[in-house]
């Protein structure tokens, strides 16, 4: 952990020309550490830049109400996940399992993180090393959507990987 | 601020008291009670002041309990002149007044001395002995609100809850990246105060059962875990646990000793105690579904938790020892984040039915439910320390929605929203002032 602070705080020294107090806990805080930081993604045509992995491969799954089964289409993105990974072996990542704001947050925090399992699961069954996955749930704390309605819902109810080239 | 010289000095009344005033706080509608107070007598120019911050914040006690209702002073026939004056109990009856507070205050320096009687007027009783309390002048709220105890207490015959305070989830920011700290205050609002500086979310503080410490779940080391903090000194420590595991949801046990709280590994998440005196923890749940929000009971034999083990969020009871856990909600709807009250009787929890949310209690056994809210999402009630009302966090819903606090009387009367600075949610009410 204190490694890869003093790792982004060095990144964002050279991209934005100081350490914000926000740097100490980057991804810790706010579960958006890729959409915050887009410089530190490279170049979306480079096939092993993180930008690639966000754009082209798909960096998030989508659950039903109150399940943490993952569908066909999540399935197959979690296929080009592993691809990914297995190109890009200097590479780990972090599942973060969400939940809609329709629960209890103790409930939601358990929930997510059956999510984020749930992915983590599937990657390990397709041959990705364990060491290479952690997880973390923020329950209903980090909506990606803000309507409160279904269409919202959907988009919330999610386990996104956020990829890294450091040792966590 | 912490310590208060009670001094009981002696009532000039020798009547002896025959039907004594008395409100019965039960489940059905009850009619406020016409009280008087006039302002407290100033015994001095530089005490008028204080005098009379001092008489208003007991009068918003008293009223925001939604027990009593105060007769206007453009009513009264006689004032009160002296703090040692005869009281002229006919001129009160005639205008319905059937409780009388009387008070002085002296601020002398940095002291300040406030004394107060009470007088049932219908009996031409005095209701207890007159009371002072001795305090800094900066402690004057304390004061009143011990006063504005005092008078629930003589009245109802139950502890009052005034002098008490809240630790909360202060927010602010956008729904999407709420910045959550961790905040303190009196009941009513006043003396808010920031524990947490906002640069990591931090979730359900609870109280310790003397009101010294409390517990919460923060982001800061980037995973949920819980932490202690102590209110007076601000510092905390982290409760250890196993690394790729989440904890979350802690409690006191009522000896302070112990936390019970959830633990995930592995996408699982069961119920363990932790000893905080040697770091040792114990597994009390182990089931493929998810067990957690556990809350003990009073004498600390049972714990309340939710599960999902039936397919949906339902209420069990089981030993504070782990083992056979017995389901206590049955109506339709998920129920979650029970809480047991300070009393034993009872339990309040979250319930979602129909796509509403709702704060309900129960008996413990789960028989007599009654939902006493009804809102977009109502959750997270906390118990006044005599188990009379119960604060608990609304949202309201949209890409504008936010956070609030709110209280509402066992009964389900009296639901008004709690004065905070910024948005709230995740009260916890702390044990009552010593």
């Amino acid at each position: 952990m204190t490694k890869f602070s003093l790792y982004l705080c060095a990144i964002l020294i050279i991209f934005l020309g100081g350490c914000s107090q926000n740097a100490s806990t980057p991804f810790s805080t706010n579960g958006m550490l890729n959409s915050s930081s887009s410089k530190f993604e490279g170049n979306v045509s480079n096939p092993s830049s993180i930008a690639f992995f966000k754009n082209n491969v798909g960096d998030r799954v989508l659950f039903s109400i109150d399940q943490s089964d993952l569908d066909q289409s999540g399935k197959d993105i979690l296929l080009g996940q592993v691809k990914w990974l297995q190109a890009n072996v200097d590479y780990k990542i972090i599942i973060e399992g969400h939940a809609d704001e329709r629960g209890t947050r103790e409930y939601n925090l358990a929930l997510g993180a059956r999510r984020a399992n749930s992915a983590r699961e599937f990657l390990v069954s397709r041959g990705i090393e364990s060491s290479r996955i952690q997880t973390v749930s923020f329950g209903k704390e980090r909506p990606v959507e803000l309507c409160s309605n279904e269409n919202c819902y959907s988009e919330n109810r999610r386990a996104v990987s956020v990829v890294s080239n450091l040792n966590f | 601020m912490k310590t208060f010289l009670v001094i009981f000095f002696i009532s000039l009344s020798t009547f002896v008291q025959s039907a004594p005033l008395r409100i019965t706080i039960t489940e059905g509608v009850i009619e406020p009670l016409p009280y008087a107070a006039p302002t407290f007598i100033g015994e001095t120019g530089a005490s008028n002041e204080l005098a009379n911050k001092i008489t208003e914040l007991v009068k918003n006690d008293l009223l925001g309990s939604g027990l009593f209702r105060e007769v206007p002073k453009s009513s009264y026939i006689s004032g009160i002149d002296k703090f040692n004056s005869p009281i002229q109990y006919s001129d009160w009856k005639a205008i319905k007044v059937q409780a009388l507070l009387t008070g002085s205050v002296l601020v002398s320096g940095e002291k300040l001395s406030v004394k107060f009687r009470l007088f049932d007027v219908f009996s031409n009783n005095e209701l207890g002995k007159g009371l002072q309390f001795n305090s800094t002048k900066q402690g004057w709220r304390r004061v009143a609100h011990k006063v504005a105890d005092e008078v629930y207490s003589r009245i109802t015959g139950e502890q009052g809850y005034f002098d008490s305070r809240v630790v909360y989830v202060a927010e602010t920011g956008k729904k999407g990246s709420r910045k959550k700290r961790l905040a303190i205050m009196d009941f009513d609002g006043a003396n808010s105060k920031h524990l947490t500086d906002g640069s990591y979310i931090v979730l359900a503080p609870r109280f310790s059962p003397t009101g010294e410490r409390v517990l919460y779940t923060s982001y800061e080391t980037g995973t949920p875990q819980i932490y202690v903090i102590n209110v007076a000194t601000s510092k905390r420590t982290v409760l250890k646990n196993r690394k790729g595991t989440m904890s979350f949801a802690p409690r006191f046990s009522p000896d302070g000793q112990s936390v019970v709280y959830s633990l995930e590994q592995g996408g699982n998440t069961d119920i363990y105690v932790m000893n905080l005196r040697n770091s040792s923890s114990a597994r009390l749940t182990s089931a493929p579904s998810i067990e957690t929000a556990p809350s003990f009971s009073p004498d600390g034999s049972e714990i309340v938790f939710e599960s999902d083990r039936s397919g949906t969020q339902q209420l069990y009871v089981m030993s504070s020892l782990g083992g056979g856990a017995k389901r206590i909600s049955s109506g339709d709807g998920r129920y979650g984040t029970p809480v047991w009250s300070p009393r034993g009787d009872r339990i309040a929890f979250t319930k979602q039915s129909r796509g509403r949310f709702h704060i309900g209690v129960m008996r413990v056994d789960g028989s007599k439910e009654r939902l006493l809210t009804a809102s977009f999402l109502d959750e997270g009630p906390t118990w006044s320390p005599n188990g009379r009302v119960i604060m608990f966090t609304r949202e309201t819903q949209g890409e504008t929605g936010v956070s609030a606090l709110y209280s509402v009387d066992v009964s389900g009367r009296n639901l008004k929203k709690v004065k905070t600075r910024d948005g709230g949610s995740d009260p916890s009410w702390s044990p009552l002032g010593k």
